[in-house]
């Protein structure tokens, strides 16, 4: 090896460790926290005493509720919205161009911006009130911009010869998006709702202003109920001697980011991914 | 139009007229006239950017869906006008075949079944229908056993046998070649080649081609392309013999020779 590739290899160690390390650190720190409370129990028991003791089962079902919803409206808006981007509209035309600059001021807004715009429209204007609809409404049109842009780049990537080929045979269109244009891409679509999944899990300030911050367990989509995101804010802030909790709670968090990740990789796994054209 | 049709007893000759192919202000060709007669299969021979592949690409108006494309001039099969037939019937009587194997990921039973399936043949015809465009491609001793596996697991040869099999798979009686062995190894190429000189008499062929040997083996009739300008046009159109051995335009005869192209 030439003396100076080594040093190359060396010194790319350094961007490599630069990021591991506050990885690594930011993980030992909560668990050095969170450990002492972390148990089976922890998971399954609701909190009690402002969040004091207990677990955070309830909070753990909010999240999954507000999730729910949140996915439920953003996976199909935003794959629609980005079929019609990749099938209808030529790159570079004037649509594109301004339907990209829309896109990109909404990715680009503020989350707090969405939580008040979340509270007077979902909450006070179609009397939703503070509400897991609330929350999960107003979380998807937060992630919604991420998951077009990256549903889109997922499908104008699918190769322009299989299109020739199915133009060719006259396929119908929605036999061609069926058959090969959504199968192809749902590598890059999962990337999308994982990506939609991370921002929507780690969100706090939206679900502040509609979700609330009601401790119990919501007996439907239309109670208040507090996302993990929130109990980690509130515990750390407001409540005196629940940095414990907070910590505990996080990893927990991060857990269930990686787990999701997995999950969503796992079942889009296609019979015939690896063979790229 | 359901259950296929069983391939009429003689293909239609296919007749082009003044076909233009413009792109924007760009002309790709320009008044181009030529006839195939039935069952015969003619090589489109000429220098690249004379507008061969346009002009395939003209005939089954694959040309309609390109931003900007203009055509215009008729095309005939047999006394048919093919502007009037609406686009899918057009295409499933005029198949066409890429440069490029280009069949979908899907697997390779799968690659014969989805257009069969688009086309309304009932789902218990559409094995039988599959197998005989496999046989008919000699493709199907080497893939019976495979037939579940990925059609992107084939070599290039056979995956070009594949896509001509789902051309073929929907009956149709003119098939539009666009230099269908030069993404090919030698092998595989010879392969296709010996294929299609064999689909000669039960379908009308046009086959653009860069490979004048292989449009001296195989067509009956040469029609040569050149650049007149910006713009490509026909120069020569006539028998393959005649093309090669008494050709009756000095670009023909300087392009078949070898000296120009």
């Amino acid at each position: 090896m030439h003396r100076s590739d080594r040093w190359a290899a060396v010194l790319g160690l350094i961007p490599w460790l630069l990021v591991v390390a506050p990885l690594t650190m930011m993980l030992a720190a909560l668990w050095q926290q969170g450990q002492g409370v972390l148990s089976l129990a922890f998971l399954l028991e609701d909190p009690s005493r402002a969040g004091r003791a207990g677990g955070i089962a309830s909070l753990l079902l909010s999240t999954g509720w507000i999730l729910a919803v949140c996915l439920a409206v953003a996976v199909p808006v935003g794959l629609g919205c980005a079929l019609f981007l990749s099938e209808e509209v030529r790159p570079g035309s004037a649509t594109d161009r301004r339907l990209g600059f829309a896109l990109d001021l909404l990715a680009a807004t503020p989350s707090v911006v969405f939580g008040l715009f979340g509270y007077q429209f979902f909450a006070i204007t179609l009397g939703l009130g503070f509400s897991i609809l609330s929350g999960g409404l107003a979380l998807s049109l937060m992630v919604l911009p991420l998951m077009i842009r990256s549903a889109e780049q997922a499908l104008r990537g699918v190769p322009l010869s299989y299109r020739r080929a199915a133009e060719a045979l006259a396929v119908s269109r929605w036999g061609w998006v069926r058959r090969v244009l959504l199968p192809n891409a749902a590598s890059g679509i999962a990337v999308g709702v994982i990506l939609s999944v991370g921002r929507a899990l780690a969100e706090t300030a939206v679900l502040l202003f509609t979700a609330g911050y009601v401790l119990r367990r919501p007996d439907s989509v239309f109670d208040s109920g507090r996302a993990l995101s929130v109990h980690i804010y509130d515990m750390a802030m407001n409540v005196p001697g629940g940095t414990e909790r907070a910590a505990a709670t996080a990893l927990v968090l991060v857990a269930l980011l990686v787990l999701i990740n997995l999950l969503i990789r796992r079942l889009v796994r296609r019979p015939f991914s690896g063979v790229v054209r | 139009m359901n259950i296929l049709p069983e391939a009429a007893a003689s293909p239609p000759s296919l007749t082009l007229e003044g076909v233009s192919v413009r792109y924007g202000e760009r002309v790709a060709i320009q008044g181009a006239n030529l006839s195939v007669a039935s069952g015969e299969l003619m090589a489109l021979v000429g220098p690249s950017g004379c507008g061969k592949t346009s002009l395939l690409s003209a005939i089954n108006r694959m040309a309609d869906g390109l931003p900007g494309c203009r055509v215009s001039g008729s095309v005939h099969l047999d006394h048919q006008d093919a502007g009037a037939l609406d686009r899918a019937s057009l295409r499933r009587q005029v198949g066409m075949v890429f440069q490029q194997p280009n069949p979908f990921p899907l697997s390779v039973i799968d690659n014969l079944r989805f257009p069969l399936s688009e086309h309304g043949v009932p789902r218990r015809q559409r094995d039988a229908l599959a197998e005989r465009a496999l046989r008919d491609v000699g493709l199907w001793d080497e893939v019976k056993d495979r037939l579940a596996q990925s059609a992107l697991s084939l070599s290039g040869g056979q995956q070009q046998r594949l896509c001509i099999a789902r051309t073929l798979v929907l009956a149709p009686r003119v098939l539009l070649l666009d230099e269908p062995c030069s993404a090919l190894d030698p092998v595989s190429s010879r392969v296709v080649e010996e294929l299609i000189g064999s689909l000669k008499g039960r379908y009308t062929l046009l086959m653009v081609t860069h490979n004048l040997a292989q449009a001296r083996r195989l067509a009956d009739t040469v029609t040569v392309c050149w650049v007149d300008g910006e713009c490509g046009c026909v120069v020569e159109s006539n028998t393959c013999e005649q093309v090669f051995q008494a050709p009756a335009h000095p670009i023909t005869a300087a392009y078949c020779g070898g000296e120009v192209g």
